[in-house]
């Protein structure tokens, strides 16, 4: 499993609802039930990653982000988890806005566009950057609102979004991040996660 | 049609009434079952029929001496695994397959009870079934299943007892019929009413049978089971076993010659009352309205675990009003899982060999039934 999954994983309470959105073939979500014991549910886009999941014994919604989170009522789980789909989005501050009201808390990683390779990338070659977590081409990227680290403490900020938590991952390094060593952090770090609450 | 010695029949001595008002008395429900139920009695699935259906799920029909039609899903090692599961399955109330309906005799008068039968509803439908529980002993079914009215049936199922399944499967239906879906349902039963040999419902006194009026029912009721793109795929604008065009009215194309078989083969094996019947039960279904337009209300009281299905090209039980329930059940924080399966097999994708489908069935009833 991902690192980042770990990560993820550590930050949620045992015996937790969780929902996990954007949850693709669901390996999060079964690691989650097998060893958190999670109340956990997908959603996902993909027909061919819901049928992973269906095969896994998941309980998983296709659905769209962006519109299917509605039908969930205020403050229904525990944790949501979106794992590197906000940029993904077109209205990233509304699914934001979504998580946190369904969830009592979520968790948001994002592929860090601040991270040193990728500003190399485009200092030094002048073209869209392309890193393991950012594998694709300007012409077929599913991601249209990229940020970095900075950007999205930023954006929290001026939402009144509360950050319980920041970790940085860097290859197999998870390290926190504070104010202190955020210009550090948004160098080094490939990934960012977040524990979030409004 | 010789059927006394391949039904199997409960007779219901508790007395039903129905939402008509009307009270049935010592009626029988045909059923048929497939598999062993197992010691513990926690491997049993109830399936529930579409409008045309019946009991004969799978294997050879003994009265039609055709497949089941569930015959893709239903069977050893299939989704609905017989080598594992109990399979009941019961022809409605208000069918022609050995279940109390508009053919069976009138004691008041000595002929069939023709339109002088109660007119029915899903949820009679569903509680006279109920009383196949009691007749096997089975406390709590495994799951309950069923595509179209079968889905229709099921969502009333778990609302009106909702502890007695584990699982529960509505597929490609709805939880309100609409007007579309009315409309087509009237077109059928005007067909009927329009031949003269029905006479208002009293043929079988007068040696006679609606067959023309009931072959249009189902010619129109098969075009909305599949999608213009299947149709055309399948049919395009070939001709039938002709070089070019009669310019007349006989079936030119291949399209009207595939409908007209459908409906003659259909008047071999079902009873026009019925078809009347059945109809009107699915035009008279919404679950939202029998909970004061709250469809989520249905659902409170179950703890089962909800798999639906819709298919892409069904455009007789849209997807959307698939996820209506799948809405309706998040509200309220239920247990449900959806997938919209990509088919062009149109409405009847539920009946045919669609592996997307069959495998998301098969996987979901393995893995709930290991986590029992």
């Amino acid at each position: 499993m991902k690192n980042e999954f770990q990560v993820i994983a550590e930050l949620i309470e045992k015996e937790k609802k969780v929902l996990d959105v954007g949850c693709g073939d669901g390996i999060l979500m079964e690691f989650l039930k097998k060893n958190k014991n999670t109340n956990i549910r997908g959603m996902e886009i993909s027909k061919s990653k819901v049928q992973e999941c269906i095969a896994k014994g998941l309980t998983v919604i296709e659905g769209n982000a962006e519109k299917d989170l509605k039908q969930f009522p205020d403050k229904s789980f525990d944790y949501v988890v979106l794992s590197q789909t906000l940029q993904a989005f077109l209205d990233p501050e509304l699914v934001i806005n979504e998580l946190l009201r369904v969830g009592k808390k979520a968790i948001v990683t994002i592929p860090n566009f601040g991270y040193w390779k990728v500003r190399f990338h485009l200092l030094i070659k002048g073209t869209m950057p392309i890193t393991k977590t950012l594998p694709d081409e300007w012409y077929n990227t599913p991601n249209i609102h990229m940020c970095s680290i900075k950007d999205f403490f930023s954006f929290a900020k001026s939402r009144n979004i509360k950050i319980f938590k920041s970790l940085a991952i860097n290859n197999q390094n998870v390290s926190i991040i504070n104010h202190s060593n955020l210009t550090i952090k948004n160098f080094f770090a490939d990934l960012g996660i977040f524990l979030i609450e409004k | 049609m010789d059927t006394e010695n391949n039904i199997k029949t409960l007779v219901v001595k508790k007395p039903l009434k129905l939402d008509c008002g009307k009270t049935i008395n010592e009626f029988p429900i045909a059923y048929e079952t497939y598999g062993l139920l197992n010691r513990k009695k926690d491997n049993a699935i109830l399936v529930f029929h579409a409008l045309t259906g019946d009991q004969f799920v799978t294997g050879l029909n003994p009265i039609t001496k055709k497949d089941g039609w569930w015959s893709y899903a239903v069977g050893p090692d299939k989704a609905i695994d017989t080598k594992k599961y109990f399979i009941i399955c019961a022809n409605v109330i208000g069918g022609c397959m050995g279940s109390f309906g508009p053919s069976h005799e009138d004691p008041n008068t000595g002929n069939a009870f023709g339109t002088n039968f109660p007119v029915i509803t899903i949820n009679d439908m569903v509680n006279a079934q109920y009383n196949l529980l009691e007749h096997f002993g089975i406390d709590k079914l495994f799951s309950i299943a069923g595509g179209s009215m079968g889905g229709m049936q099921v969502l009333q199922f778990i609302s009106n007892f909702p502890d007695k399944a584990k699982t529960v499967i509505p597929i490609a239906c709805t939880s309100s019929h609409s007007a579309q879906n009315i409309a087509f349902n009237e077109l059928g039963r005007q067909a009927i009413a329009a031949d003269s040999n029905w006479k208002d419902g009293d043929y079988s006194s007068k040696d006679t049978i609606p067959n023309k009026g009931l072959a249009v029912a189902r010619m129109a009721a098969h075009i909305t089971y599949l999608s213009k793109k299947g149709l055309q795929e399948k049919f395009g604008r070939k001709l039938q076993e002709r070089e070019d065009l009669k310019f007349g009215f006989d079936a030119d194309f291949q399209i009207e010659s595939y409908l007209r078989y459908q409906g003659s083969v259909f008047v071999d094996r079902f009873d026009a009352n019925s078809y009347l019947y059945i109809t009107r039960a699915m035009d008279y279904f919404d679950l939202a309205k029998q909970f004061k337009g709250n469809l989520s209300n249905a659902f409170k009281a179950t703890k089962a675990k909800f798999f639906i299905i819709s298919f892409t090209s069904d455009w007789l039980y849209p997807t959307q009003e698939n996820k209506d329930i799948v809405i309706a059940l998040n509200s309220i924080g239920a247990d449900v899982g959806f997938v919209e399966i990509e088919s062009d097999k149109g409405h009847d994708s539920f009946l045919l060999d669609v592996p997307d489908f069959l495998t998301a069935l098969k996987n979901f009833l393995d893995k709930s039934y290991l986590e029992n």
